[in-house]
């Protein structure tokens, strides 16, 4: 039995400590906005939030994650991620979507390090998520435009 | 061009696919199927509807039944548009859901079955929805004349709200009830293209699945959970062609929430509960390969035959004037070789398919882009009438060409899955990233050996020998769609040009090797665009023209291309290819699946020596552009696809094994090396067709030709960067 923080509450999962918490978050609290797509740490597809900072859950084993507080995709909340996601929908970002859970965690936590990110910083904090259908263009506006929303 | 013929091949092929499987034991599958389609109510609580596409409840929200499967190229919103657009419709009651596996009602009308590829899902929807539409219109506006006792045509329809002069109003789901009385009328005429409010309107429609998509609410099949659910993993053999000797799941047993390991046919499957056990469980299974009829040769070994292959006669796909005799006797000859890799599609989601039964019944869940074929493999080898068998199509993270599969593989395998476990266990089959990339189904590898004339600044001759394996040679489908020895798909793009040259020639071969392969976005034109417009480009060099003149004076046959190449300079103000300030431009214009796409690319050389792409136009010729938005989408999206490629990816085969396992070593585009891009969509009365693939093909190029200019030579082995034969 492992204790996990997720979304604000405290669940016993009953996982082999090296599970990673991708697995357990998934297969064990059903949470499934978080997505699988390397498990190598390559692609970004399961970012969550660990104390507030982004995470790939698919290297990192349940056993390591302790005490912190993990929020993910579905339980995110705050003026960032209402900009965020009412960018991503006014520009029409996702097109299959499977990776945007993760850009849209990749994009909240950058914008709550940096209210006014320049494209070199968009390059810096987003480049470790993938898009296979290449929306890059759109996120990098989309980035720009919450930006925007929240200087007010 | 070989659009038609492209798509007749797969049409042939999918009646071939159904024919195959059916062939074994159920001669009248397809009628058969409709009990599944009957017994399942997508649209929820619909109470009015008109025909197979059209559902409207009484809160009056619209749901389009989709025939095509939505992995991002948009037809959920597509189809939703020209349905809207016919209704009458506000945006906002508009919803979209998958229609179940069902040929008779939801054939794609270019295959004559169920199934979504070859950029289809507008052209053949063009009319069909729209009639749908109408019909459902007609058919509420004849129910409110009845209630309110006006003639029907005194009956205006706007933004979903039926109206008339008397004062009296009312939306669409009032009616909803009294129309789905009435007797659904013929031949109701459709609006003319000028009374559109959102056929080809910028910003009047968004897409229908943004909003869940950007809150990890859009459901996928790696997503489904049911009691009793077991993830299964399959461990598959290292080389293609190779085969389970013998395994030993001993360990494997010992793995908490291992529940049991099964051969199957196409390997050993580790079935647990959840996915983190059953990887441990795979991680733990000893099995020993019986390789002896494995496919050993490696990439080089492959090149290396290609290029022998090259320079041996081929079966002739294209010809006219004499090119060989003008070749012996010209000024200059160029020749150049192209050497294309095995490439993935790896779609961000891997595949992975749902399959509950019960021994009598049985529902699969999965991304499924051949419906009608897919849902008779998994009867078949479930041993179910196809009416007992339901098949729900998914959204899927992607495709790209990996879930049209010829060979049925993931449904066969979800099937056997099932099947090995026995009834009342649900099954969730997972690839891993590593299982997608080693698993083969690759864009084949390619080699073009071109050789061209150029007498008096004039291009007089060209041919081209192409190598490469076709999807078909080998499978059942052989005899169906290898006509007089030419599979289109080897060949579209390069046995006939837009450009004209007196005396040309264009010839294949097809070497059968035990590497499986499969189409991928774009198809043939993956590779030979990039042959033929580095080669024609090279040419207009040695001739001392202009890329863009050049290319103009050559291809007067080919209005709409002129039209494309027109626009591109003119969105890019072209001035040449430079370089200026260290960046020099190329372009590259391509037709389709009947689309047509030019695009300009602005390349410097980074400091680490890779190319760079700063910045993209593109012009493309669709038809009637139905959504604007989505088009530039697909543009966007097809040029970061294809960019990606052309600079990074390869699978490269070591003695039969693919080297590269996840994205650490197939390199994937990321945002940073993303261009700016700009679209201009030609405006056209032309019927549409498709843009999910016609961005692919003229990047890889249009970045070859600007290298050309930084005194870099085009490459001629892809990938441009880091390419490892
Ligand atoms: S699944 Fe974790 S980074 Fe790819
Ligand atoms: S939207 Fe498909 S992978 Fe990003």
């Amino acid at each position: 039995m492992v204790s996990l923080k997720v979304n604000g509450r405290t669940h016993s999962v009953d996982v082999d400590d090296d599970t990673p918490l991708l697995w357990a978050i998934r297969d064990n609290l059903g949470l499934t906005g978080t997505k699988f797509g390397c498990g190598v740490a390559q692609c970004g597809a399961c970012t969550v939030f660990m104390d507030g900072k982004p995470l790939r859950s698919c290297v990192t084993p349940v056993s390591a994650v302790g005490d912190a507080e993990i929020t993910t995709i579905e339980a995110i909340s705050g003026k960032e991620v209402d900009a965020v996601q009412a960018a991503w929908t006014a520009r029409d970002v996702p097109q299959c979507g499977y990776c945007q859970s993760g850009q849209v965690m990749s994009a909240v936590a950058l914008l709550m390090e940096n209210k006014k990110p320049s494209d070199g910083d968009i390059d810096l904090a987003m480049n470790g998520n993938l898009c296979r259908c290449a929306t890059y263009v759109r996120i990098r506006a989309a980035i720009h435009d919450a930006a925007r929303t929240l200087e007010g | 061009m070989t659009a038609h013929d492209h798509n007749l091949s797969r049409r042939s092929l999918l009646k071939g696919a159904g024919a195959l499987v059916i062939g074994l034991h159920l001669p009248q599958a397809a009628r058969a199927q409709s009990g599944a389609g009957a017994a399942f109510r997508p649209g929820g609580n619909a109470t009015f509807a008109p025909n197979a596409f059209v559902r409207v409840a009484p809160d009056s929200t619209i749901t389009v039944l989709v025939k095509h499967i939505e992995f991002g190229q948009g037809p959920f919103t597509g189809l939703a548009t020209l349905v809207a657009e016919e209704m009458d419709a506000d945006w906002g009651q508009m919803r979209s859901e998958h229609a179940p596996a069902d040929v008779k009602l939801y054939a794609n009308l270019a295959f004559g079955v169920q199934g979504t590829g070859g950029s289809t899902a507008i052209a053949n929807s063009w009319e069909q929805m729209r009639k749908a539409g109408a019909t459902a219109r007609a058919m509420l506006v004849q129910a409110a004349a009845q209630s309110w006792k006006v003639p029907a045509s005194e009956i205006r329809v706007e933004a979903g709200v039926l109206s008339h002069a008397s004062g009296k109003q009312g939306r669409f789901g009032e009616f909803a009830e009294a129309a789905s009385k009435l007797a659904v009328p013929e031949n109701v005429p459709l609006k003319p293209a000028s009374a559109y409010r959102l056929i080809g309107k910028e910003g009047a429609v968004r897409r229908l699945d943004s909003a869940d998509k950007s809150r990890g609410k859009a459901e996928f099949t790696i997503d489904i959970h049911a009691p009793n659910m077991l993830t299964v993993v399959v461990a598959r053999p290292p080389r293609f062609g190779g085969k389970v000797g013998s395994f030993d799941a001993a360990e494997a047993h010992k793995v908490r929430g291992v529940v049991d390991v099964k051969q199957i046919g196409s390997g050993v499957a580790v079935y647990a509960n959840g996915m983190w056990p059953a990887l441990k469980g795979r991680e733990a299974l000893k099995v020993t390969w019986d390789e002896s009829a494995a496919e050993k040769r490696g990439s080089r070994e492959l090149i290396a035959e290609y290029r022998a292959l090259a320079r041996q006669k081929g079966v002739v796909a294209g010809s006219h004037g004499d090119a060989e005799a003008a070749l012996a006797k010209a000024g200059t000859v160029i020749e150049a070789e192209f050497v294309f890799p095995y490439l993935a599609h790896a779609p961000m989601e891997p595949l992975d398919g749902y399959l509950q039964w019960d021994g009598s019944e049985a529902l699969a869940r999965f991304g499924s882009q051949f419906q009608t074929t897919e849902h008779m493999t998994i009867a078949t080898i479930l041993g179910l009438p196809p009416e007992k068998v339901r098949l729900e199509t998914m959204l899927a993270g992607g495709s790209f060409g990996r879930r049209a599969q010829v060979s049925q593989h993931l449904a066969a395998e979800l099937a056997m899955v099932a099947k090995a476990i026995g009834p009342n266990r649900p099954v969730k089959l997972v690839w891993t990233r590593e299982d997608d990339l080693s698993g083969g189904y690759y864009r084949p590898l390619f080699v073009h050996r071109l050789r061209g004339a150029v007498q008096d600044g004039k291009i007089t001759a060209w041919a081209d020998s192409i190598v490469g394996q076709s999807f078909f040679l080998g499978t059942p489908f052989e005899a169906m769609v290898v006509k007089n020895g030419i599979d289109a798909t080897s060949v579209e793009g390069a046995n006939e040009l837009f450009y004209e040259i007196a005396d040309f020639h264009c010839e294949v071969n097809n070497p059968k090797v035990g590497v499986p392969t499969l189409w991928w976005r774009s198809v043939g034109h993956t590779h030979t665009a990039y042959a033929v417009e580095c080669f024609i480009d090279e040419l207009l060099q040695v001739a001392g023209q202009d890329p863009v003149a050049g290319r103009l004076s050559l291809m007067n046959r080919h209005p709409r291309a002129v039209g494309v190449l027109k626009a591109v300079a003119e969105l890019a103000k072209w001035n040449g290819s430079g370089p200026v300030d260290g960046r020099a431009r190329g372009v590259a214009v391509v037709e389709s699946f009947g689309s047509f796409v030019a695009q300009i690319a602005e390349v410097s050389l980074g400091t680490d020596g890779e190319p760079k792409v700063h910045k993209v136009w593109c012009a493309v010729d669709c038809g009637v552009a139905v959504n604007p938005d989505i088009i530039r989408a697909q543009m966007e999206g097809g040029i970061g696809f294809g960019l990606g490629h052309a600079l990074y990816g390869e699978i490269t085969l070591d003695q039969g094994r693919p080297v590269q396992a996840n994205f650490d070593t197939y390199r994937s585009l990321r945002i940073h090396e993303m261009p700016e891009v700009e679209v201009a969509i030609i405006s056209s009365t032309e019927a549409p067709t498709g843009v999910g693939e016609p961005g692919v093909p003229p990047i890889g190029p249009a970045v070859a030709n600007a290298l050309a200019k930084l005194g870099q030579p085009r490459p001629r082995q892809l990938p441009m960067v880091g390419g490892t034969v």
